[in-house]
């Protein structure tokens, strides 16, 4: 049987705008996939904690603060730290087209901003998911 | 240990304090949370972690959320084993709660040693939310949000309906009033906890529970693989056809099913 996907859906620092979390949250489940909503306020290490025990195939952090170019980046660092090279990363929320190529380079695979429709998020995220799937079955 | 208990009635929120109350005394603590599966898309939105993560970074803590993936009794197909992992990796207690629960989703009672049923004050005169099967697997009877009004009403009620059954094992269930919120009555949750285990320990029903269980389970195991074997050897198209025969009426699931193991 196939194994639904597992996200992790995160809102981190002091960041209290959640619709944006809970309505993707929703779009994803509504795609068939299993999500763990962290709720608001969570410091990157409790999502990195929570990604690990949950054993998520990714992790979707939205920000609407403006501290994305500080927690992005400490998220990747404690995921690589964390050996969660398979984990994928990848978020939303109001961040500026400028600051997303940064982001990319960190390893914040891709960014959606908003009006993002939700079919399109589901489907980069099962697409995501699949090639490392793929790519964990290969090695 | 098992939280079960109507939608919303506060199961995750205890749960957070029983961590912080079990983990003063012991090294490690595990829990696992169902949520149910969308039957209709199989996904699911696991939140009762959210209740939790003060706990998150804990080093004694895991927890593991579970969705039902269509399986109906209130847990997840798989979550006794995932409880007995979290046993063997050497998890002092293993709290695990269920779906929000009506009537039907017993199944806690074949993983947990001690099922906590939650209610709420204010679900109606009856308590219809508490149905006859679900209380009958209470050991403790909790009755949360113990802050707002009507909980000793409720208290009550429990009490009374609770002389009305007999009791299968000689247990008496006790009631508790609790508040998530603030914390109130969590040390006599505990207690109460405590001693029905030892009372379980003692009379021999912590080993009646346990080989109930494992009876359920290798029976559940085995009509799988039955299912499964059987499925193999007809092959999809038979199964196909006869379940099409059924759709339009031309035969009865009970024929169809006799045919079927006639082939098989
Ligand atoms: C509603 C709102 C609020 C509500 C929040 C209610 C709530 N519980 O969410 C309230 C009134 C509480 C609020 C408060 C504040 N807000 Co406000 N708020 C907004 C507003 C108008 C809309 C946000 C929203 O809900 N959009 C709807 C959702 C569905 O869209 P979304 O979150 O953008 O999500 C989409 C995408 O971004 C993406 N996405 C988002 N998250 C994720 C995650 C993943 C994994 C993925 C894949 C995709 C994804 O997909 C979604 C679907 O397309 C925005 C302005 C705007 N137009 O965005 C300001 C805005 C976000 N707020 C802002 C500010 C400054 C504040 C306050 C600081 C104001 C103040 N001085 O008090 C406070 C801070 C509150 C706090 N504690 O954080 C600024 C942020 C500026 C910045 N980042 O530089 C904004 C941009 C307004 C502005 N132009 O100045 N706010
Ligand atoms: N007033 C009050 N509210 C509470 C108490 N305990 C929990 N709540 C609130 O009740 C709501 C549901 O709490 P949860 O702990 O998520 O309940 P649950 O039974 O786990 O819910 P499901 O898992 O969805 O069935 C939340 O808004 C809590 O803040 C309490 O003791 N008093
Ligand atoms: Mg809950």
């Amino acid at each position: 049987m196939k194994r639904p996907i597992r996200v992790v859906v995160a809102k981190a620092g002091l960041d209290g705008h959640d619709r944006g979390a809970k309505v993707v949250a929703r779009g994803l489940r509504d795609a068939g996939m299993e999500v763990i909503y962290t709720g608001v306020h969570q410091t990157p290490e409790q999502v990195v904690e929570t990604a690990l025990q949950e054993d998520a195939d990714a992790v979707g952090l939205s920000l609407l603060s403006g501290a994305h170019n500080y927690l992005f980046p400490r998220i990747a660092e404690l995921m690589r730290e964390k050996g969660m090279d398979d984990v994928l990363l990848f978020g939303g929320g109001i961040i500026p087209e400028e600051d997303i190529a940064a982001l990319r380079e960190h390893g914040v695979e891709r960014v959606f901003t908003p009006g993002a429709s939700l079919e399109e998020i589901a489907a980069y995220v099962r697409d995501a998911v699949g090639r490392r799937r793929g790519q964990a079955a290969r090695a | 240990m098992g939280v079960t208990g109507p939608p919303g009635g506060g199961k995750s929120t205890l749960v957070s304090r029983l961590l912080a109350a079990y983990r003063a005394r012991s090294p490690r603590v595990a829990v696992v949370a169902v949520d149910p599966s969308s039957p209709f898309t199989g996904g699911a939105i696991l939140g009762d972690r959210i209740r939790m993560q003060d706990r998150s970074l804990d080093e004694g803590v895991f927890i593991r959320s579970m969705a039902s993936r269509g399986y109906t009794g209130g847990l997840a197909r798989t979550t006794a084993r995932v409880v007995n992992v979290l046993d063997a990796l050497g998890h002092d207690v293993v709290i695990v709660e269920t779906v929000g629960a009506g009537q039907e989703e017993v199944d806690v009672v074949r993983v947990a040693g001690t099922v906590a049923l939650v209610t709420v004050p204010g679900l109606g005169d009856d308590i219809q939310a508490i149905k006859a099967g679900i209380l009958e697997i209470a050991d403790v009877l909790v009755v949360n949000k113990a802050d707002r009004p009507g909980a000793d009403e409720t208290a009550r009620d429990l009490a009374q309906m609770l002389t009305l059954g007999s009791s299968r094992t000689g247990w008496k269930p006790e009631i508790v009033r609790t508040s998530g919120a603030t914390g109130e009555g969590i040390e006599a949750l505990v207690r109460a906890i405590d001693r029905h285990q030892a009372w379980a320990a003692e009379s021999g029903e912590r080993e009646r529970r346990s080989a109930a269980a494992a009876r359920e389970e290798v029976e559940a195991l085995l009509r799988d693989a039955l299912v499964h074997r059987l499925e193999d050897r007809l092959g999809e198209e038979r199964v196909r056809r006869a379940i099409a025969r059924v759709a339009t009426r031309q035969a009865d699931p009970y024929s169809v099913v006799e045919e079927l193991l006639a082939e098989s």
